[in-house]
């Protein structure tokens, strides 16, 4: 049993349907990729499970630690211990760094301060505490101060949308000190990405394609999927539960 | 009550005291229509006249002065009544200074404060004003402030005003600058309404001096049935001209806010645009909040501090 379980999930907007019949696995404390062209539907699976309001339309449901979480709203799951780290993270207009940090350490286990969070993630706490979470930030420092966050919130499950987009190739590593950090500390990660590199950090992948799951297993099988340069492909989510792992 | 007393009584409604002044600080209170105090420093002159509605202020900052120090205003009203302040502010070529005014009606009921200044900035000299509002929670608080600016060439004038703590009653500001070459006007307000408060707020900066540059922005938070108006301007005729028109409300429960940003360009090389986010909390904004754990309500309430305190 994972603690985090897919049974046949679907999902349409309006005529369109986005995800099909999604049935996946998330084991506690480990590392899962999902990776899959752009438009597969990964950020979109990442909200339905956050339960972002305009989510929250599919079918099927979604178990956390064997209970439906379906009916929750986000802080409901925050509350449980579920979070998500944008792919393109919001700003704010006069709150600073230090206060976005520690308002997500506050509501949760989590124990690190604004200043070793940032240290973690290879910003300079003194350069970046008393600045605003806003457009004045780089792409990839607001990543980074995602992260942070994150790892002072100390989460069960993190969803992390593409934590490497946008981050340079020397910040990079730090981004793995953080994958390293939440496994040793027992958080799940299911993490998006486009980057061989980061894959190899997972324990377990999922390839998504039009919203299908077409394939899983461990990071070897999934990273032939990089090197195939995979093309839209056509596959339509036949559960074969024998062959998946 | 004895002067010192009574200027004391006005700076406690502001959390400050007749101490809280280093030597060497300049401040100015008033109460009513009578100067408490005035206490200058070298190249500032403040000349006052009491009338019958309110008093009269002509200030002076001489030319190359640089005061380091913020200039303390205290503007109160501890009983009903009205307040008319006419100030004439002159700004001395290349002088400097950073004034912070406080206007506390913590405790009247039925207030009228109307403030008409006129500003003038000669070549070079920089003028920041702050100007915070401390409110009781009554609603029958009029602020009516006006203002008339002239920026000379390669001054600056840069305002902020905020009211944020307690009612608004009704606020109708009033502000117009004309701005000379390489000078920058910035004008900035913080607003939370509540109940049925009434915001107005009439913004006109004229770019007409080359390289002239303007920014006006507002950050205006209103619930229950409160009401707003913003109706920012800039015009900019000159080469160079460069402005922007900033207006953010965030608008809940039956609340209305509206905003109407004129800009004008009537010279090929000048340069405005505006930018205008009008309604709910941005959701993704709350998202992310209420995904690290806050509730809904903690979520709004959070943004909305951080848009009134930017
Ligand atoms: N709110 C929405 N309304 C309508 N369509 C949507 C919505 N959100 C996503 N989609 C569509 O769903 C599909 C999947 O989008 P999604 O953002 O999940 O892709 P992705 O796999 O994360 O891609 P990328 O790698 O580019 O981030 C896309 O075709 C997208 O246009
Ligand atoms: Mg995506």
């Amino acid at each position: 049993m994972g603690i985090i379980e897919l049974k046949q999930v679907s999902l349409s907007f309006e005529e369109q349907q986005i995800l099909f019949e999604l049935s996946m696995d998330f084991w506690e404390g480990h590392i899962h990729a999902v990776v899959g062209p752009n438009g597969a539907g990964k950020s979109t699976l990442a909200h339905t499970i956050m339960g972002l309001p305009d989510y929250r339309s599919h079918t099927g449901d979604i178990l956390f630690a064997g209970k439906s979480i379906k009916e929750l709203s986000i802080d409901e799951r925050a509350k449980l211990g579920i979070t998500l780290a944008w792919q393109e993270p919001a700003r704010f207009n006069g709150i600073k760094v230090r206060e976005f940090i520690r308002r997500a350490g506050d509501k949760s286990r989590g124990t690190k301060s604004p200043e070793e969070v940032l240290n973690m993630v290879g910003l300079d706490p003194g350069r970046y505490l008393d600045r605003d979470v806003d457009t004045t930030l780089s792409g990839g420092e607001r990543k980074r101060i995602e992260l942070a966050s994150i790892v002072a919130m100390h989460p069960k499950v993190v969803l992390m949308d593409e934590p490497d987009s946008g981050v340079d190739i020397d910040a990079i590593q730090s981004i793995f000190d953080v994958l390293e950090w939440l496994k040793e500390h027992g958080t799940t990660v299911i993490m998006i990405t486009h980057s061989g590199e980061v894959l190899k950090h997972a324990d377990h992948a999922f390839l998504l394609c039009n919203g299908a799951l077409v394939d899983k297993g461990t990071v070897e099988q999934l990273s032939s999927y990089f090197e195939r340069k995979c093309v839209p492909c056509t596959h339509k989510n036949v559960p074969d539960e024998e062959a998946l792992v | 009550m004895s002067n010192q007393s009574a200027i004391d009584r006005l700076l406690s409604t502001i959390n400050m005291h007749s101490h809280s002044f280093d030597e060497g600080t300049a401040h100015v209170e008033i109460h009513g229509n009578q100067v408490l105090n005035t206490t200058l420093v070298e190249g500032l002159k403040v000349e006052s006249q009491e009338t019958s509605r309110g008093v009269d202020v002509d200030i002076l900052v001489e030319a190359g002065t640089v005061i380091e120090q913020p200039v303390y205003f205290c503007f109160g009203m501890l009983e009903n009544g009205l307040q008319h302040i006419r100030m004439n502010v002159r700004f001395g070529a290349k002088a400097k200074a950073h004034f912070i005014s406080h206007c506390s009606f913590s405790n009247a009921t039925e207030v009228e404060h109307i403030m008409d200044a006129d500003i003038h900035l000669e070549p070079g000299a920089e003028y920041r004003y702050f100007e915070r509002h401390v409110h009781s929670m009554d609603s029958g608080i009029k602020v009516i402030p006006k203002a008339k600016v002239q920026l000379e060439e390669s001054s600056r004038f840069a305002t902020e005003f905020e009211l944020i703590k307690g009612r608004v009653g009704l606020i109708d500001i009033d502000y117009e600058a004309e701005c000379g070459p390489h000078s920058v006007l910035e004008l900035l307000s913080r607003i939370s309404g509540r109940q049925d408060d009434v915001i107005k707020i009439r913004e006109a900066g004229k770019l007409s001096g080359e390289y002239s540059r303007g920014v006006l922005t507002s950050n205006i938070a209103v619930r229950d049935r409160a009401q707003a108006l913003i109706q920012n301007e800039l015009t900019a005729t000159a080469a160079g001209a460069v402005g922007h028109v900033d207006c953010n409300e965030i608008v809940q429960d039956e609340a209305q806010a509206k905003a109407i940003p004129i800009v004008d360009v009537r010279h090929p090389k000048a340069h405005v645009t505006h930018e205008a986010a009008i309604g709910s909390v941005d959701s993704k904004q709350l998202q992310t909040l209420m995904s690290r754990g806050l509730s809904e309500d903690e979520a709004v309430e959070m943004i909305i501090q951080g848009l009134l305190r930017k």
